[in-house]
This record gives structure tokens, sequence and C-alpha cells, in this order.
């Protein structure tokens, strides 16, 4: 009985094993074969489209309502310590570190991620990969990394866009609505937040980010199963393990960034 | 060379479960030749096999002279230009229109000018007949428009050898006719080699020249549709004649139905 | 599917918009006041305690910033805390006998460098020291000493054995 327990979480560590040794495998085939230059352009500037410009909407709602949702707390606890000149600093600090790149990225699984495992997941079942391929055409080259590096670059981009929108909240509710001193505001903010510490890192976060977000949705596309059930369960599994990898990462950066690098 | 594509003693396995164990098929040039069998037997995993998308076990496959499984990947490449490929499911590119998918080889592998492309894709569509079609999307085609559209993207190369998975499946009798003629007429006048894997017994044997029966991974019966139909092994006769029991038996494997019953009622 | 033309400005809009937000953090938020590294010469002091001061602790002068910390360790012979600073290149008529002093912003803040200039004609340079240091002011050791006052003036003639300081 007992063995048959330490078989099966063995089996599971191989099965997990192998599947990271695949996605090595395609990234590596992605990144040795990058797209053309010229002719891949058009394609890579669709996929920043796809998954970045159409992110947006959510992206910024999401920042706007977080800012405004830390300005309120913050403001109701920094009150009780005489601190609420504190309250630039503490959103602007807990924004650009923390929640500007790990739940940009987590949304961008969510909604960009899934698409891609869907319609890559998609792609293959209905054999337009194989076709490409018997076309003597490479579906990685010409399907599969404009998409990666699509990610790649719109995650940062989103990132910045959110830190902002959430800065912004947290001024409408605290200047706007609170009545802060505006001055004070962003005076103590610049104070404490340092460019190439906090802003700078919390773009490296993203970077990293991108990088994993979309080779988790890319993989579990382009290896999913070709029937209906196969796909649900591929885009599933891109939304959890991204999730679980960006808050995994985000505590390793963050240790090794507090360090000191 | 009389002989466009070898099979010699192929075996191939997929999760451990052996699919072929020792298949020897020739397709002669210029020839439409059919391989059947009852489903599951993997009849679309040796058009994979024979298009180099998956490796033998054992055994080679030889195409124009080349074995498949020892080019490299430009050589690879270059080998399926003269190969066009039809898949069960279509395999039209949903994000562009009818055009733009028969057009998709053409600028790929060609540096044709525009008007040049213009005029091929016209041309191709011509010959299956849907030259009024080609601003539609994939989606906005019936199944057996789709096929055909799928037919004039393989041929757009001109290439020697056409391999057709289940071209028949699910389609209704007047699509069925088109589709039927269609491979004849192409092969005749392109002067290609077509292989077609299939299980509609009757429209494949009407316009092959020479027929594979495989079923348990191995070939069970082979020769032109007339004798195919009279000598053959009761295997092949349930197979070809759609018998339900036989060989094949019709009961799934189970312990004798009134021990059962008398289980249930004791 | 949306023409060509419509993707290429909405991507490049987005990038604009994210370039947009790049400079607006960088110098509304975090109050970066120019990309270029400025000019610095380090300044030395020595210290009997440096208190809470780090490394990036700025260094002021009347309240505005002059510079910052940019290394602190402990001489093993003198055993005093040297502190070295990196001041900014266009303060370079800071008189060498100015006293370096170690504060705390507001009552509960971070520590920093508060430089008072006093009247020489020869100025700080490159590798210069500050003479005339003055300790952090450890709160613990201003309320030990705020009781042994205390204590000193109620009784004044009594044994202070029982205080005891640390």
């Amino acid at each position: 009985m007992m063995f048959e327990r330490t078989a099966s979480i063995g089996r599971l560590g191989l099965v997990i094993v192998r599947d990271w040794g695949k996605s090595g495998q395609l990234l590596f085939r992605i990144l040795f074969r990058l797209p053309k230059p010229f002719r891949g352009f058009p394609a890579l500037l669709q996929q920043i489209f796809a998954e970045g410009v159409l992110s947006l909407s959510i992206i910024v709602v999401s920042g706007l309502f977080i800012g405004m949702v830390l300005a309120l707390q913050g403001h109701h606890t920094l009150a009780k310590f005489g601190a609420s000149m504190e309250l630039g600093p503490l959103v602007a600090l807990s924004v650009l570190r923390e929640l500007g790149p790990v739940v940009t990225a987590i949304l961008f699984a969510g909604r960009a991620g899934s698409a891609l495992t869907a319609e890559i997941g998609l792609m293959k079942a209905t054999a337009q990969l194989s076709s490409m391929e018997m076309m003597a055409v490479d579906p990685i080259q010409r399907i599969i990394s404009p998409r990666l590096w699509g990610g790649f670059v719109s995650l940062p981009l989103l990132t910045l866009i959110f830190n902002v929108t959430a800065i912004y909240g947290a001024w409408l509710v605290g200047v706007q609505w609170l009545g802060f001193d505006p001055g004070t505001f962003w005076s103590n903010m610049q104070s404490s937040v340092e460019f190439r510490l906090d802003v700078v890192n919390g773009i490296i976060k993203s970077v990293v980010f991108g990088f994993v977000v979309t080779l988790i949705a890319v993989h579990q596309g382009y290896f999913s199963e070709s029937t209906s059930s196969g796909i649900a369960n591929a885009t599933t599994r891109t939304v959890v393990y991204s999730s679980l990898a960006v808050l995994g990462l985000d505590f390793v950066l963050t240790a090794m960034m507090i360090g000191g690098w | 060379m009389n002989h466009l594509v070898e099979i010699e003693k192929l075996h191939f396995s997929r999760n451990g479960r052996p699919i072929f164990s020792g298949i020897d098929i020739v397709i002669p040039c210029g020839k439409v030749v059919a391989i059947m069998g009852p489903s599951g037997t993997g009849k679309t995993t040796l058009l994979r096999l024979i298009g180099g998308q998956l490796r033998p076990s054992a055994g080679k496959i030889i195409v124009a002279d080349k074995n498949v499984h020892r080019l490299n990947q430009t050589e690879l490449y270059r080998l399926r230009h003269k190969m066009g490929m039809l898949f069960q499911t279509g395999g039209l590119f949903t994000h562009l229109d009818v055009f733009e998918n028969v057009a998709f080889p053409l600028r790929e592998h060609t540096q044709l000018t525009e008007s040049m492309i213009h005029s091929i894709v016209l041309l191709k569509l011509n010959m299956v007949g849907l030259r009024g079609a080609i601003h539609l999307m994939p989606g906005e085609l019936s199944g057996g428009m789709a096929r055909r559209v799928a037919m004039a993207r393989a041929i757009a190369l001109d290439p020697e050898l056409i391999l057709y998975d289940e071209p028949f499946s699910g389609q209704d009798p007047i699509s069925m006719g088109v589709l039927v003629r269609l491979i004849r007429i192409l092969n005749e006048a392109l002067g290609l080699t077509s292989i077609i894997v299939s299980h509609d017994v009757q429209e494949t044997l009407s316009i092959a020249d020479y027929v594979y029966v495989i079923s348990g991974g191995k070939v069970i019966g082979q020769g032109t549709p007339k004798t195919i139909m009279e000598d053959g092994s009761d295997e092949l006769k349930q197979f070809l004649q759609g018998l339900p029991d036989g060989p094949v038996p019709f009961h799934y494997p189970a312990p004798a139905i009134a021990d059962e019953l008398i289980q249930r009622n004791a | 599917m949306l023409s060509q033309r419509t993707i290429e400005i909405g991507v490049g809009l987005f990038l604009l918009t994210a370039f947009a937000a790049l400079l607006i953090l960088a110098f509304r938020v975090s109050g970066l006041t120019s990309f270029f590294d400025t000019k610095t010469y380090q300044v030395t002091a020595a210290f009997d305690d440096i208190g809470q001061l780090k490394i990036r602790s700025a260094v002021k002068i009347d309240g505005v910033n002059v510079g910052e910390v940019s290394s602190i360790h402990l001489d093993t012979t003198t055993f005093k805390a040297i502190v070295t600073m990196n001041i900014n290149q266009k303060m370079n008529q800071i008189p060498d006998d100015s006293s370096a002093a170690i504060l705390t912003a507001g009552l509960l803040g971070d520590n920093y460098i508060a430089l008072t200039p006093m009247y020489s004609q020869t100025f700080l340079e490159n590798g210069s020291e500050i003479t005339d240091t003055h300790s952090a002011m450890i709160l613990e050791k201003l309320i030990g000493q705020f009781i042994f006052n205390i204590n000193k003036a109620a009784h004044p003639s009594s044994d202070q054995k029982s205080v005891t300081s640390h």
C-alpha cells in the first residue's frame, strides 16, 4: 500500500519534469526561430494589439479601483496614528513594488493568457497547425512565436499603465474626496519613492512575469488534448499555474530585491 | 521510379499500444490508392507518418526516392512542397478568408507577383467549383465547401502526391458525389498520385485503382476493387460488406446474459 | 479582423501611453530630478553612535538636500563609525570646519546628517574629513539621563546606586 503511494508520487514527479522539459524545448525552438524581422513584424503587432491593447480596459478599471480602495483603507488606518500624511507613500510603494506587477500579471493571465491557450488549442484541434506544418511552414515560427513575444512586450507596458492609474485613483479619493492637501500628498510620495529601487524593480518583476505567464499559456495551448474538455482543462490550467507562478516568483524576486540583488 | 511511395515493414506504437505491426504498402505513380479499415486502426496516423510528422519505431517510408525520416528539417520541408494533404477537420485557417487560405502556400513558398497569385488562386478554386466564394470566411462555408477549398489549397503548388484523410465522412449525398468526382478528375488532370484513407467502402471503391485494407495493425487484404470484393478472408468480407457480426463481434465481451439476470434477481 | 492600419494605430497609442506612464512615474511619483548621475565628491566623518542612519540617508544643509550617505563602516582602531558621504559637486563651498550632526526627520522619521556651515575660508573637497561631529540622540540614553537628573535633583545627597543607566 505504501509502495503504491510512493510510486504514484514518483510518477507524478516524472510527469511534471517531463512537462517542464517539453516547455523548455518549446521555448528553445521559439527563441532560436525568431520571426523574420520584416515579414513577421505585422504578426507581432497584431499580437501586441490582441494581448495588450485589448486588455487595457480591465487593467485600467482594476487599477483605478485598487488605487481608490488603497487610499480609503490606508487613510482609515493611518489616521489612527496621526500619520495621514504618509498616504501618498503608502499607496505609491504598495502599487509600484507589489500590487502593480502582481495584479496586472494575474489579470493578464486570466484575460489574455486564457485566450491564448484556447486559441492555440483550437488551432491544434482543427488541424490548422498540422496543415501548416504539412505545407512546410513552421507553425512555431508563424503562430506561436509572435504570440509569445507579444506577451513579453505587453505585460510590462500594461503594468506601467496600471501603476499610474492606481496612483491616480488614490489621488481621486485622497485629495478630491477626503480633502487631503495635494502638495503634501505628492511631495511625501516623491521623497519616499526611489526610481531605481521601486519603479525599476517593479518593471523588472513585470518583465519576468510576462515571460512566465505567456510561456505557460502558450505551452498549455500547444500541448493540449484536442477535445473540447481538453481545451477547457488547458485554459483552466493556464490561469491557475500562471497565478501560482506569479505569486511564487514575486516572493523570490522581492527577497532578492530587498537583499540588495 | 514507378512507385511514388513505398512503405516497408512499418512498425509504430503510441503510448505503448502497437498501432502498426509490419505494414508493406506501395503506391504506384499516377494512381488513386485507397487505404481502408475500421475506425481506430490508425489510418490518419499512417498519413502523418508518410508526411514525416511522426517517426516510426521500425521500418521505412520512401517518398519520391527519399527516405522520409532520414531527411533533415530543410530537406523535409522541400519534400513537403511535393505533397498536399487534406485533413479530416478541414484545417483551413479560420482567420483568413477563402482567397487568402488558397494563396497561403503561394505566398510562403514562391516569389510570384500579386496578380499571378490572384490568377492561380482563381484557377485552383475554379477547378473545385468555388471561384465565387473567394471572399467568404471559413466559418461561413458548409462542410463540403470547406473540404473543396482545402483541396484547392492542397493543389496550389502543383504537388505530385496528395493525401486525403477521410474526405467523405459526414457528407450529404450531393457533396459526396462532388468530392468523389473531384478526386478522380484532379488525379487525371494534374497527373497526381492520390492516397485516400477512408472507411466509406462504396464511394472509395468507385474511384480507387487499388485498395489496401488494414486491421489490427496489419494489411489484411489488397487488390483492385473488383478482386478484393470477391476473394478475401472473413474479416475482409465483414468490413467490405458491412456485416454487423463476424470476426469483429456484435457483442462487447460480457458474461452470459442468463447468468447476469439470475445474479441480479437472486 | 480589424485592418492592419487600425492595429498599428492601436499598438502605437498603447506604446505612447505606456511611455507617458513611465515618465509620470519617474518624475511625478518618484521625484527623479534628472536622469544623469550628478557629479559628487566624497567627504568622511566619524561618529560615536550613528543611530538609525543608513546608506542613502540624506545629507542636508538647513534642511535642503545636498547629498547622501554612501557607506558606513567601523574603524577598528578608534572604534568610531566612519560615515562616507557623496556631496553634490555644485555645493563645493562648504567650509571645512563645518559640523555634522545626525538628526531625526520629524518625531519618528528616518535619520539624516545635517551639516552646519562655520566660518573657515577653505572648503571641503574630495577626501576631506569633518571633525566636529555630533552623534545621534538615542531615545533610551535621553530617558536614562533624564531619570538620573530627576533623581539627582530630588535626592541631592542620597545613594545613586539604585539608578542604573544603560
